[in-house]
């Protein structure tokens, strides 16, 4: 048993580690570290710093760029990304339509579709959730119905992440509502977003950003070559989708930046008898509890990548628990953000006059408050618990 | 990295599991729980005779010089049976400090007796009101003649009635320091513990000791056999949070209510992953334990990282245990399952060498 990375490793990890300190610019790191909303533009440009580098889709085959990573390799990438600090990666295009395109598409829709998304030309959004739908998304209604050589869509999605930014979504479609099993009518299909017909609606959420939104299809003309393997057989290809999950699900590298933030700053912060915030043992022991829980989550993860990297199975009902754990750490390390400035997380950032408050202070309430969709996001920490009891434990 | 056993070790924690799992079943155990000792020289003798007494300490002695590592599968084994055995007074308290502090002669005349399963030993250390502080020790020693003599009161001294040798911390003028007692030279006050092993109460007055190690210098030697120690009962809290987590799960898939396994339902499902969580998150910290326990490199970084390791065990432990006793229901609560005896050993790991607030502490000096 060796719980440290070996020499290659090590030396895999310096090379992204020196490559990201050069190549990762100022104003990109620090609209990061002061919890800034990015733009599509600072996400597209991350995205073709890295797409030139040629570290942007390392999942993929070598001929479409990929890296022929080992998943330790992509696993340490992911995570010395976050440690850095980098502008995410927008997983729809790269670790989702991107793969399902490299699995079940035509020769002609790899041509068509992967260059776009390889290079970051095309932003990708995900139209999965539904206002009905939500954890049991196999109820949903969006219908498409074919009418020659195009599907007509008609129906709502929700909670479509960055969906204001995108040239693109992919979309699950109900093609056949006579059907007793209801997975069974379900297709997939890829969406243009200038198409006329539909409409973006932002959905404003509590901390005042615009992360989601609406998207209505009002007689929406498809082409029917837009879709992804045979009509009805779209939840074959959701599962796909799911077992395609982030080597990073636990976001550790970015939970281990956020705690040495919070501790520098708590170092600083005063308490109520004017001693150093991190020197109160009541604050102090929060703190510990939740960097204990993620050293143990860094092992954990690396335990389940040695046992993948021996069995090459993908990962399978381990990545839940990497999701329930990453989440929870996430945001205990918001709370403990915001309950670290005491009064002074009550100035909202989006009302204060930017001149007269701390932006990063003022940052961290609306950054609790936005991280409560960590757990509910990407399956919730229930239906991820319903995972495991069924998938492990033979529930 | 790389988080398997080797070949060695993993036949090493089989054979155990499977002796332990023929003739330490829970009926076996609880007979030697009920004899008059608490403990089974037939058992001893057998262990002695897998090597595991002679396991982490030098083939300069007849044993196979295995890291804490090494040990970690047999901990594993020991917490799945709920060994009662003076294992870990001996082997991972006892012994160690002649491992590590004795003279050459002390070693030679030690060592091959605990290797062959001839010496029993423990650590008569905690002194009323000390808690987990390790420093503090009122017990004290002055020399007589070519030798010492050591008075002071030492209290729960893991394994204390079975040991035919004890090492007994002792303040001198110049400081903390280590000694070997013969038993014939203390009295012990014997008991059992919540947790159904020996422990004793052990008083010495003007008893003829022996320096080991240093005078003055025992607080370092002390830090890294308790941290030793630690890192072992984390191993074995994990082999018990295992079999507790098995034997729930069991549970839920056949006990029956409302004409369904109990296991159908969502409310005990979500409870019963969480437990699984925990004891995954506590595993991970038992393997980081063990990788720093015998690192004599860096003292802070050993201490820092089996300070964390006890921190979630410690937690975990009383989730888990918890937990299996609820999803159980009232059959939990009884003595005749084996889980009832799995939650007292869980509850008396949490906080044997310091419990979570005690390490909580410890980890944020060292940070």
């Amino acid at each position: 048993m060796d719980l440290n990375y070996s020499q290659e490793e090590s030396a895999f990890r310096d090379e992204v580690r020196g490559w990201l300190k050069v190549n990762l610019p100022k104003d990109l790191r620090d609209k990061i570290a002061n919890y800034d909303e990015l733009s599509r533009d600072d996400l597209m440009r991350w995205h073709k710093i890295l797409a030139k580098q040629g570290w942007v889709a390392p999942a993929w085959p070598k001929e479409f760029g990929g890296t022929s990573w080992n998943v330790v390799q992509r696993y340490i990438f992911e995570e010395e990304c976050g440690f850095a600090g980098t502008p995410p990666l927008i997983p729809f295009g790269l670790s989702m339509c991107g793969p399902v395109i490299l699995r079940f598409g035509t020769p002609e829709q790899k041509k068509r579709f992967l260059p776009g998304i390889y290079n970051g030309d095309v932003f990708w959004c995900q139209g999965y959730s539904e206002p009905g739908s939500g954890s049991d998304l196999a109820s949903l209604k969006t219908k498409a119905e074919r009418s020659g050589d195009h599907y007509i869509v008609n129906g709502q999605k929700i909670w479509t992440t960055l969906g204001h930014y995108a040239d693109w979504i992919f979309c699950l479609v109900r093609t056949d509502s006579s059907l007793s099993k209801r997975q069974e009518g379900i297709s997939f299909l890829l969406i243009d977003m200038k198409t006329p017909g539909i409409t973006v609606r932002p959905l404003i959420l509590m901390d005042g950003g615009h992360e989601v939104n609406e998207v209505f299809f009002d007689n929406v003309k498809v082409p029917a070559e837009n879709l992804i393997y045979e009509e009805g057989k779209g939840w074959t290809v959701a599962k796909y989708l799911l077992g395609h999950e982030r080597m990073n699900t636990g976001r550790i590298g970015g939970s281990k930046r956020e705690l040495a933030k919070l501790k520098e700053f708590a170092g600083k912060q005063k308490g109520d008898d004017g001693k150093p915030l991190i020197e109160d043992a009541r604050f102090r022991d929060k703190l510990t509890r939740v960097e204990v829980e993620l050293m143990a989550l860094e092992i954990t993860n690396l335990r389940f990548l040695d046992q993948m990297r021996r069995s090459g199975q993908p990962p399978g009902a381990d990545v839940s628990m990497l999701k329930i754990k990453g989440t929870e750490i996430q945001q205990s390390l918001t709370e403990l953000s915001m309950q670290a400035v005491g009064p002074m997380a009550q100035p909202f950032k989006s009302v204060a006059n930017d001149a007269e408050f701390d932006e990063f202070t003022a940052g961290l309430a609306p950054r609790y408050c936005n991280f409560r969709k960590t757990t509910i996001y990407a399956g919730s920490n229930e239906i991820q618990r319903n995972i495991i009891s069924k998938m492990t434990l033979g529930l | 990295m790389n988080f398997d056993y080797n070949e060695e070790q993993q036949l090493l924690a089989d054979s155990v599991r499977r002796y332990l799992a023929k003739d330490y079943a829970f009926e076996a155990r609880k007979k030697i729980v009920a004899s008059k000792d608490g403990w089974s020289p037939q058992v001893w003798a057998q262990l002695a005779e897998m090597g595991l007494t002679g396991l982490p300490f030098s083939p300069d002695y007849g044993g196979f010089g295995g890291g804490a590592v090494d040990l970690m599968g047999v901990m594993e084994a020991a917490g799945d049976a709920l060994l009662v055995e003076p294992y870990l007074a001996t082997v991972g308290l006892g012994a160690q400090f002649v491992a590590r502090a004795g003279s050459d002669a002390q070693k030679k005349a030690i060592l091959p007796a605990v290797v062959e399963g001839k010496l029993k030993m423990a650590f008569a250390h905690t002194e009323m009101g000390a808690r987990y502080n390790l420093a503090k020790v009122e017990a004290t020693a002055k020399k007589a003649g070519a030798g010492w003599e050591i008075t002071g009161e030492k209290f729960v001294v893991l394994g204390a009635p079975a040991a035919e040798k004890f090492v007994v911390s002792a303040k001198t003028d110049k400081g903390l320091s280590l000694f070997l007692v013969e038993k014939n030279a203390a009295t012990v006050k014997a008991y059992v513990t919540l947790d159904e092993q020996r422990a004793g109460d052990v008083a010495l007055k003007n008893s003829k000791a022996e320096l080991l190690g240093t005078e003055g210098g025992a607080l370092p030697v002390i830090e890294e056999v308790v941290d030793y120690a630690t890192a072992l009962v984390c191993a074995e809290a994990v082999g018990a949070m295992k079999f507790a987590c098995d034997t729930t799960l069991e549970y839920l898939k056949t006990r029956k209510q409302f004409g369904v396994t109990i296991g159908t339902f969502q409310a005990l499902q979500h409870r019963m992953v969480d437990m699984f969580v925990s004891y995954e998150q506590a595993k991970s910290m038992a393997c980081l334990a063990a990788s720093k326990a015998d690192s004599p490199v860096d003292a802070k970084d050993r201490a820092r990282s089996i300070s964390a390791a006890k921190i979630k065990i410690a937690d975990n432990c009383r989730h888990i245990s918890q937990e299996a006793i609820q999803l159980h229901g009232g059959m939990g609560m009884t003595d005749e399952m084996k889980v009832s005896h799995t939650f007292k050993r869980l509850t008396m790991i949490a906080q044997q060498f310091g419990d979570a607030d005690h390490h909580l502490a410890r980890f944020a000096q060292l940070n």
